[in-house]
């Protein structure tokens, strides 16, 4: 390893004194007062969310207001807090959705265990899970901080598909067997 | 009035003075702590304390969103809170000297604000009237034998907490006070060999110190900040060591000893510790002004008195040359100035990092109780030189 050897020059008199040096101190600060400020105001400004972030993991439907999870449960088994708690049920007969396999009949996760990891929106084979924008959430007690099905549905809303894999489906069964 | 006052009982005077500098110098230190953590707030680039608020004033439009802005009234909140909260009682404490501690630091602090001029008034034959509450000879002598007892709260607070961190602050404060306290006397020397010259009244006044910068001509009107340098120099670094400010605070150094001597306190007796502190500022500034840059003149070379003239010649009103109208001039400008030092302290404290504790030894023991030394047999030279006897 190369050694640089550095020769300092030794300090005079006067930088001795440390005067200029406290001058030149004092004067950025005092130029520093009159700067705008560099605080963000939390509850009246809000930071700019950047695409991709992680805040809370919301469900989402199609834009014909389907539910899109079919309660497969790869997220609760990939959720390595064990946040996603699951209970499958079946799609009710009569609700125009029979085509689809299946729904969740209850879908809870815990927001006090819950890391962001995004696992569940990563692992979730119908992009029926997102972690969206929410980052600030709060409550008194801990039931209020677990997040059960309807209020999944109600932060997710709807994202764009490009896939409407279940009107496929249905045309697909309309169809009939094709062989 | 001035009779009615006059034929007051000496103790009811005194009870009134008394209560008036407690009623002047609390608000004062509180308005400047919430001075302090604004002007830290502005100088880090942050908005600073903006959010209390008292609901009748709220419903003014733009007023009250710029009082909240400025931060008026976490002064109230501040002094509420303290007020209010409990007060702690660590058991492990010498409880006597526990709770004496932050009341004897307010005891110099408010004492030898009665012995610093802080304005004054012009009588018909344009003799100059100080405004003080204590009119001694002694003048600085006091200031400086009253003030300097200020360090044995530290200590007191130090060794009663039972800590080893509030006792290292004491320990370190008195410390600091001695080696600071030589340099600072010796720097103030120069002044008064300069105005007692030989065959006047020998005076220790600091009003005198005044009525000396207020003189006609070019060296009468002089500072002594331009006559000494080298003494404001020296006082003013004494004066930052003294009270215990940046960048010497090395009682309360809250980077290694937690938070000082006043580790142990909460509530009303360490927001006490802190209004002392500022009053010491108070008092040290105000001193400071008195010595070097004029007391209640407003600028080098323009004496309260000639500032009084041209006011009058410019408006010929009789009441610019009444004695109150004078007394409440002088106070303003002497407050404007105080309170620019109080931002220079502030100033220098989030500019510079604190001192190492052998750094601050060093720096008093080394070089500035030597600088004074010299700097004394410079100024008793010229003196003598320049002096001669009647």
């Amino acid at each position: 390893m190369a050694v640089i050897p550095l020769t300092r020059k030794p300090l005079s008199l006067v930088e001795r004194t440390y005067v200029p040096a406290i001058l030149s101190g004092l004067k950025t600060t005092f130029k520093r007062m009159f700067r705008p400020n560099d605080t963000l105001e939390y509850p009246e400004q809000r930071p700019a969310i950047p695409p991709g972030y992680r805040g809370v993991p919301t469900l989402v439907k199609d834009p014909n207001g389907r539910e899109k999870c079919v309660s497969c449960q790869l997220c609760e088994f990939v959720c390595p807090p064990k946040a996603i708690r699951i209970t499958p049920g079946t799609v009710p007969e009569g609700s125009g959705r029979e085509h689809v396999e299946k729904a969740p009949q209850a879908f809870d996760i815990d927001m006090l265990r819950c890391i962001y990891c995004g696992l569940c929106q990563e692992v979730c084979p119908e992009e029926a899970i997102f972690l969206q924008n929410q980052y600030s959430l709060s409550g008194y007690t801990r039931e209020e901080l677990v997040n059960h099905k309807d209020r999944l549905y109600e932060l997710g809303g709807t994202l764009p598909d490009s896939h409407y894999k279940w009107d496929k489906k249905k045309a697909a069964a309309e169809a009939g067997p094709a062989h | 009035m001035l009779d009615l006052w006059n034929n007051l009982h000496p103790l009811v005077q005194g009870l009134i003075k008394g209560l008036a500098v407690i009623l002047v110098i609390f608000p004062l230190a509180g308005a400047s702590s919430l001075a302090e953590r604004k002007v830290s707030a502005w100088m880090q680039g942050r908005p600073g304390p903006n959010r209390a608020m008292v609901p009748w004033i709220a419903w003014i439009p733009f007023l009250s969103t710029f009082l909240r802005r400025l931060g008026l009234f976490h002064l109230l909140a501040d002094g509420g809170k303290l007020l209010f909260k409990e007060e702690p009682l660590p058991g492990h404490v010498n409880k006597l000297y526990f709770i004496l501690a932050p009341v004897i630091a307010m005891m110099p602090a408010f004492t030898t604000v009665t012995v610093v001029p802080f304005g004054a008034y012009l009588t018909g034959s344009g003799e100059m009237v100080p405004l003080m509450l204590a009119n001694v000879d002694v003048g600085l002598l006091a200031v400086f034998a009253v003030s300097s007892l200020g360090v044995y709260s530290l200590i007191l607070a130090g060794w009663a907490s039972n800590s080893k961190y509030p006792f290292l602050g004491g320990v370190r404060a008195s410390a600091q006070l001695i080696s600071y306290e030589l340099s600072m006397t010796l720097s103030v020397v120069p002044v008064f060999l300069w105005i007692n010259a030989p065959g006047t009244a020998g005076t220790m006044s600091l009003a005198r110190v005044v009525e000396f910068q207020s003189q006609p001509g070019f060296w009468g009107g002089t500072w002594f900040v331009f006559l000494m340098p080298v003494s404001a120099f020296i006082f003013l670094v004494s004066l930052f060591a003294e009270t215990n400010r940046q960048p010497f605070d090395m009682a309360e150094s809250e980077a290694d000893l937690v938070g000082g001597f006043h580790t142990e306190f909460g509530a009303f007796k360490w927001s006490l510790f802190f209004v002392a502190e500022y009053s010491h500022m108070l008092v040290g500034s105000g001193v400071f002004i008195l010595l070097f840059l004029g007391g209640w003149n407003p600028l080098p070379w323009v004496s309260l008195a000639d500032l009084i003239g041209g006011l009058h010649r410019l408006t010929h009103a009789a009441a610019v040359v009444h004695p109150l109208f004078v007394g409440v001039l002088s106070i303003v400008i002497f407050l404007v100035k105080v309170l620019a030092m109080i931002f220079f302290f502030m100033w220098i404290r989030w500019t510079i990092p604190r001192f190492r504790y052998d750094q601050v030894m060093k720096l008093g023991w080394q070089r500035l109780l030597p600088l004074a030394i010299g700097n004394l047999v410079f100024y008793a030279l010229a003196i003598a030189f320049l002096q001669k006897p009647v």
